[in-house]
């Protein structure tokens, strides 16, 4: 029982951080059809921002629930710095490319930024631990968990909560619907596709940031953390299907849970379980779970 | 054609014969960029049809150890059966993925590709007789009983790399403007009408799969005997990911792109790590955009412009 | 046709032999390549304090200011340029980059290498081109357990030495030990640390039982499963060899859920995290250093003005990486000096491979005897202590230290042979 309690957890926990992570992911490769690699470093950049910003906040003697706030301004604001610079600074004069090309382009934008958050931050660790040890712990059948992980699992259910509304109940959603579906025709309809572009790329930005700034609390900040994270995204986000916002959800559950499994039951295939899942999906779902139709040209 | 031929063979030896001149180093890099240079022209293969596998890293690294657990266990240091080696084993296990590769496309193509690459990396990091991720000294080479000892080890690498990639590259011409060579392009532009025309896709997909798991073997064994030490690093999916850089950055457009860009890859490299080792990262980053910026077909397309200038 | 490309191929031949190009170098300075990892993970907590560490120690060394017996200008009278390399990319790049360093820099000497893999696939290189390479922090003892090396030297004590130190102090201090688990990452550095470990501890105390062992992936970051895992199958002692990063992390996300409640870390790299996280660290955690660096350097002249000189230039106190490279630099200063007394002239590699072996030298973090491996690889004691806050400063108490032919094998028998056969000719006080 114990060990069934702790492997749900450990697994939904772990879930809910992947998913904040890949959502932003697999929204700007809805609309835009980029594969980001440089999602990697805006999650780097929003862990930046948010330890030194809190740090800096909590030095000046302010009540540290404050702190808080402090991590989601630093990362809608780092995020939406730049998102912008580098979508409207670069990405725009690229798009009609090849999809490699674009992954490979971002892959530059990953390779810059890293000597960016180098230059700007240097290569010492940032800690803002206060706000993950603030909020105490719950006891679960005899297991301590850190209830600022619990809070993760309602964050992340918002998140998702929050892209389905925006996606499906407002206009603006719509018409990216749309934009996601067939972006020619989309575009005949009269929709700015170019504005659809820069707002998607900017709020993916800011949620691969806002995931950055979220795991600021319990680990080190250090050069490196955003290219960790890029695969394990790719990963949840092919397996749910490229593009879709629900898959993503699905896939991060299935990597969570299958990862938390392992390291209960047979700590040794830890390192494999990820690419393992993946490729039983892919056998299985070529296109992944939940994968957006796309017309077959003829 | 034959005229062709025998131009790319001088030039070849040219590079031989440049070898014994070279500085150390550079005959070190040029040798690691050439057995690079041969995955990538694999990559080329299946680019051309539209492909790209972000997991070549699983044959270079396969082929790399092929020959260092060979060479250490079955007393067999002759370099050219340990290459020979290295090629049956990779095609013998891109017979099999293959089967389950050539279904797919796009994007699920490269991740798939890369997830078989991750999962061989995993394996390799907890052998822990193989060095876990340290990895294993391969045992210097021999060349039917011909022993190259110190200042000639290096080389021998290199006069291997050099043939190989030269007899490679002349196969990998001539395939692409054979009948299959050109139907891979088709695919690429649109599988369904290729198919309406009578030509197996999935078939033609798998020889490419094939013909690249081969050369990347090739490169890996080549890169095994040169740095005498493997690790399990050349199936990481960055190791994958820099070949997809190299190709994209020499272009894909000729066979000699990709030793080309290979080469100039590892050139700007070494020399970002010596003008600025704290930021080197951004010199690489910077170099491949302002290639896809200004030079979307990659540095061949450079040759190409010039040398047009110059003819007309 | 095919003589357009043949144009195009001289023109690209052309385009690589300018790129090629080289700048030219020559004086009579002593050029040493340093190799730290200055990007990625390991920069941070290794090699960029290592390379700080080498920036003090330089500077004040051709100054000809520094403390006695190396208060000599520079290494032999000459001015000392460093040539910083990163040691990103991996041992087949980095194979590559030494070459580049002799060959192209023209450095007199090498002194570099955190990772292991660095460590196995250069010396092959070093040797090829008889260049006195000295390896600073690595800790594989595969190094010079499975070859002969002329020209490679190791100046820092390996990962052997750290392991079983630690489980001979767990087993002196809890006398009633009964289980223990692990955590480490999942690479050579982490398997190997748990296997020296648990190997040792199951030859001095057979009945202790493992409760789980858990190997994350390397810069993993999130441990919520492990620290389930860890809570649901509880031992006395968790090991762990965590460095940097990976381990601020454990140490946050355990702490955070009381992991270290009822049970004791052991952190055999845990000093580096002492001053960061020091309201963090449980007390009574059993901290390591890697060797006697940090707060369990002794109290000598050299060590106090290493770490204040380092503390008052980059602000914080100088951790193991650090005192390793001066360890590498000082031996190589003393190994040059002694042999051009010898030769009383400008002295050989030769020569100076000569003086280097078995020699004995002060560090700042005490006696380094280059007794192993030919008298290529150094030993050193090994001090392990718990962490303690005293007037609210980090601290140690119950420290303990460990002779290095206690936690050592003896010449020509590998640590892993050793520790199966029970340790035998092991010399504890």
């Amino acid at each position: 029982m114990k060990l069934v309690i702790a492997m749900l957890m450990d697994g939904v926990i772990y879930a809910s951080w992947l998913f904040i992570i890949a959502a932003g992911l697999t929204l700007i490769y809805g609309v835009m059809r980029i594969l980001n690699m440089a999602h990697g470093s805006f999650y780097a950049i929003g862990a930046y921002a948010g330890a030194s910003l809190v740090g800096f906040y909590l030095a000046g003697g302010y009540p540290p629930w404050g702190a808080y706030l402090v991590l989601l301004g630093a990362a809608i604001f780092s995020g939406a710095l730049v998102g912008i610079l580098i979508e409207r600074g670069l990405l725009r004069f690229m798009y009609g490319r090849d999809e490699v090309v674009m992954i490979l382009v971002t892959y530059a934008i990953l390779l810059i930024l890293e000597d960016v958050i180098k230059l700007v931050w240097g290569v010492d660790a940032y800690f803002a631990y206060q706000p993950y040890t603030l909020l105490g712990r719950t006891k679960l059948a005899g297991l301590s968990f850190a209830n600022y992980d619990i809070a993760l699992i309602f964050v992340s259910a918002s998140i998702c909560f929050l892209l389905w509304w925006g996606l499906n109940r407002t206009r603006q959603g719509k018409l990216l619907q749309a934009v996601i579906h067939d972006r020619d025709t989309a575009s005949f309809l009269g929709i700015n596709v170019t504005r659809m572009f820069t707002v998607t790329f900017v709020i993916g930005a800011v949620l691969g940031a806002f995931a950055g700034a979220l795991t600021a609390p319990g680990i080190s900040v250090m050069p490196g953390i955003g290219v960790e994270v890029i695969i394990l995204a790719f990963a949840v986000v092919v397996i749910g299907g490229l593009g879709s916002v629900g898959g993503a959800l699905v896939g991060a559950l299935i990597v969570g849970l299958a990862r938390s499994a392992s390291v209960h039951l047979y700590p040794d295939a830890e390192l494999f379980v990820i690419y393992g899942v993946m490729a039983l999906v892919l056998a299985f779902c070529p296109q992944g779970l939940f994968a957006i139709a796309t017309a077959r040209k003829i | 054609m034959r005229y062709a031929t025998t131009l790319v063979v001088i030039g070849a030896v040219a590079l031989l014969a440049a070898g014994l001149v070279m500085p150390g180093w550079l005959t070190f890099l040029l040798t690691l960029a050439l057995a690079k240079g041969l995955v990538v022209l694999g990559l080329l293969l299946l680019m051309r049809a539209g492909l790209v596998s972000f997991g070549q890293g699983l044959y270079y690294c396969l082929g790399a150890y092929t020959v260092g657990i060979a060479g250490s266990y079955f007393e067999t240091q002759n370099a050219l059966y340990l290459m020979l080696l290295a090629v049956v084993v990779c095609v013998a296990l891109a017979a099999l993925i293959g089967l389950l590769l050539c279904r797919y496309r796009d994007i699920f193509f490269a991740m798939f590709s890369m997830a078989f690459s991750m999962i061989l990396y995993g394996i390799l990091v907890k052998s822990s007789s193989f060095g876990s991720s340290d990895g294993f000294n391969v045992k210097p080479p021999l060349l039917f009983g011909w022993t190259p000892g110190g200042e000639t080890s290096p080389l021998m690498a290199y006069g291997l790399a050099v043939v190989a990639v030269t007899a490679v590259g002349i196969f990998a011409w001539h395939y692409l403007r054979s009948a299959m060579g050109y139907a891979g392009e088709a695919v690429r532009e649109n599988e369904i009408r290729v198919e309406y025309l009578g030509v197996s896709v999935r078939e033609l997909i798998y020889k490419k799969y094939l013909l690249a798991a081969g050369m990347a073997g090739l490169g890996g064994a080549i890169t095994a005997l040169s740095a005498g030490h493997i690790d399990p690093e050349m199936a990481y999916w960055t190791t994958s990911g820099e070949f997809v850089f190299i190709a994209l950055m020499g272009g894909t457009g000729h066979v000699a792109g990709p030793v080309l860009g290979s080469v100039l890859f590892e050139l700007i490299r070494t020399y970002a790590f010596q003008i600025s080792p704290y930021t080197w990262q951004m010199i690489l980053g910077m170099a491949l955009l302002a290639i896809i910026l200004y030079l979307p077909k990659g540095i061949w397309s450079l040759v190409d412009r010039v040398t047009k200038r110059a003819t007309a | 046709m095919f003589t357009s490309f043949a144009k195009k191929s001289t023109l690209a031949g052309l385009l690589v032999i300018t790129a090629v190009a080289q700048p030219v170098l020559a004086a009579d300075d002593y050029k040493l390549g340093l190799v730290t990892f200055l990007s990625g993970g390991a920069a941070g907590p290794f090699g960029v304090p290592a390379q700080n560490a080498a920036k003090l120690v330089l500077e004040t060394l051709n100054s000809g200011k520094f403390h006695a017996p190396y208060n000599t200008k520079g290494i032999n009278g000459r001015t000392i340029t460093p040539v910083f390399v990163d040691e990103a990319g991996g041992a087949t790049k980095q194979a590559s980059e030494y070459r580049n360093l002799v060959e192209r820099q023209g450095v007199d000497a090498v002194i570099g290498y955190i990772s292991s893999g660095d460590c196995l696939s250069v010396p092959a290189v070093a040797e090829e081109m008889k260049t006195l390479t000295v390896l600073f922090d690595c800790g594989t003892p595969r190094v010079f357990e499975e070859n002969k090396f002329k020209y490679v030297f190791r100046t820092g004590p390996t990962a052997t030495m750290d392991n079983v130190a630690a489980s001979r102090y767990i087993n002196a201090e809890f006398g009633d030990l009964a289980a223990v688990s692990g955590i480490n990452q999942n690479y050579s550095f982490g398997q190997e640390s748990w296997a020296d470990f648990s190997d040792s501890l199951n030859q001095i105390k057979p009945d202790v039982t493992v409760s789980t062992r858990q190997f994350p992936k390397i810069y993993a970051g999130q441990y919520g499963a492990e620290i389930s895992a860890l809570m649901v199958n509880s031992a006395q002692v968790i090991h762990s060899s965590f460095w940097g990063g990976d381990m601020e992390a454990f140490i946050l996300q355990g702490s955070a859920r009381g992991l270290f409640d009822e049970q004791t870390a052991v952190l055999t790299t845990g000093e580096s995290a002492m001053y960061r996280l020091s309201d963090q660290i449980p007390e009574g955690t059993v901290i390591g250093a890697r060797g006697p660096f940090g707060i369990y350097a002794p109290d000598s002249a050299l060590n106090n003005w290493f770490r204040e000189a380092y503390t008052s230039r980059f602000g914080t106190a100088p951790t193991y990486p650090a005192y390793k490279m001066v360890q590498g630099i000082l031996g190589l200063k003393l190994a040059t000096e002694n042999a051009a007394a010898k030769v009383k002239g400008h002295p050989s590699t030769d020569d100076v491979v000569a003086a280097f072996e078995f020699l004995e030298y002060e560090g700042p973090g005490g006696k380094v005897s280059m007794s192993l491996g030919n008298g290529h690889q150094a030993t050193m004691e090994m001090v392990y202590g718990r962490y303690a806050l005293k007037d609210g400063k980090p601290g140690v108490t119950n420290v303990r230290r460990y002779a290095s032919a206690c936690v050592t094998p003896p010449e020509g028998v590998s640590s892993t042979d050793w520790i199966a056969q029970g340790m035998p000719g092991a010399r504890c006080d």
